[in-house]
């Protein structure tokens, strides 16, 4: 039940927004967060958690392949 | 970007042998049922040295929660009311039986994805009362935040179950009998909490830490920092996982919690009661509050079935395989404890990938 997904902001309304996970689109709560259209986040049960920064995922895998 | 490139993982497999070469055994803790699952999914520990020995800790919500708070959810189902929960729980036994069995005696037993649904549920039965029992740590703990903050309908009450994940923590590295010498700490419950909350178990134990994400590479490169500091004879807090863990937390959601949550004690199943773990709603919250509107009475009943190791399997001191029951008369299919129960469980996990 701890399992998280990212998926991307494609529209927000309220206090929903609707998320796209590779094509399958949910709707979850962004109480949690201050995002906008176009922005990734990290979804647990029906509420988005955190954004996630592409920009530092990149940095990440430049990371581990200059460590090797 | 791809946090699986299987030659990626065989690099840093490579990696995480020279520099664990010579080196005394090392015992690192993963304490995140997600990592659990990634790391039996895709067979990490077959990747890591003879004296790196990756084990689980007490990170399966549905694992720890104790048999008197199971009991509790079935006492208030049998009473009439509407319950919710989370998948896996409701097949957890106590000694008022599972929620599951509750349901084919005839009470309204529902298995909810979210606590916005169970409020759902909630606004479409006006006449009845509707309890969701909500388990989990600061990951889910701040959804029920969120929810309850967000004028939730007035026949909605919450059996709160939830727990602070890091006195946990605290409270295994003060069983020096454990001898873990690293954490691989939580991703998601570090969204809410910041790196930076860790630091005070670096301090007191001189073990180091490394917020991790979910992807094998994110598991396989938490492994080779917390080697590395070992090796250095560091004990520092590190951030692996900083596409999405930022140092501080998440202010907003913190905001929510202070507002919703104080700081009580709490049982863990297996690990008995930790001081600082409890989750009390706080005043303002109170009468959301299915044990003080509901009063359940129960008898607290075993946590262990007969010949269960799971309270050593949360601890990371037995490992499921040295189990008797294990993969015999404890299956996924037939289980025995909640570790087999719950596909966050060390013991399921271990039986079905490896
Ligand atoms: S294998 Fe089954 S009986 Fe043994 S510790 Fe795990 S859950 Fe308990």
């Amino acid at each position: 039940m701890c399992l998280a997904y990212p998926g991307k902001v494609v529209s927000i309304s309220g206090k929903e927004g609707l998320i796209d996970y590779g094509g399958i689109r949910k709707k979850a709560r962004l109480d949690l967060v201050k995002v906008k259209k176009g922005d990734y986040v990290i979804v647990h049960t029906g509420f988005a958690i955190e954004k996630v920064d592409r920009k530092n995922a990149l940095l990440t895998l430049k990371m581990i392949r200059e460590t090797l | 970007m791809n946090f699986r490139d299987p030659a990626l993982i065989k690099r840093l497999s490579k990696s995480i042998a020279s520099e664990a070469k010579g080196l005394p055994e090392m015992k690192l803790m993963e304490v995140c049922g997600s990592h659990t699952q990634a790391v039996a999914r895709f067979g990490l520990r077959k990747l890591l040295p003879e004296n790196v020995k990756l084990v689980s800790g007490p990170g399966c919500p549905v694992c720890v929660t104790p048999s008197s708070e199971i009991a509790e959810a079935v006492w208030i189902a049998k009473k009439g009311a509407i319950v919710t929960t989370y998948g896996d729980l409701a097949r957890v036994p106590s000694s008022l039986g599972s929620l599951f069995e509750a349901k084919a005696g005839g009470a309204d037993v529902r298995v909810v994805y979210s606590i916005a649904d169970a409020g759902e549920i909630a606004r479409k039965n006006p006449g009845e009362k509707t309890v969701h029992v909500a388990i989990g740590f600061e990951t889910t703990a701040q959804t029920t935040a969120a929810f309850l903050n967000s004028s939730p309908p007035k026949n909605f009450l919450v059996l709160n179950c939830h727990k602070w994940f890091l006195p946990a923590m605290d409270a295994l590295l003060a069983s020096r009998d454990l001898k873990i010498d690293g954490y691989i700490c939580p991703g998601h419950v570090s969204t809410l909490v910041g790196s930076n909350a860790y630091r005070f178990l670096s301090e007191k134990y001189g073990v180091p830490q490394v917020v991790a994400g979910f992807e094998p590479l994110d598991v396989m490169l938490a492994v080779l920092m917390l080697v590395r500091q070992l090796n250095k004879g560091e004990a520092k807090v590190e951030n692996e996982y900083i596409r999405v863990v930022k140092p501080e937390g998440n202010a907003k959601a913190l905001g929510l919690m202070g507002e919703t949550f104080g700081v009580g004690n709490a049982e863990w199943r297996g690990l008995g009661v930790i001081n600082g773990s409890g989750m009390p709603f706080t005043r303002r919250f109170g009468h959301f509050d299915a044990r003080y509107a509901l009063k359940p009475k129960v008898s607290r009943g075993a946590d262990m079935p007969n010949g269960c190791a799971c309270a050593n399997v949360l601890k990371g001191k037995t490992e499921p395989k040295d189990c008797r029951l294990f993969g015999r008369a404890c299956t996924p299919e037939k289980p025995i404890g909640p570790c087999m129960v719950s596909v966050e469980g060390a013991c399921h996990n271990a039986l079905r990938f490896e």
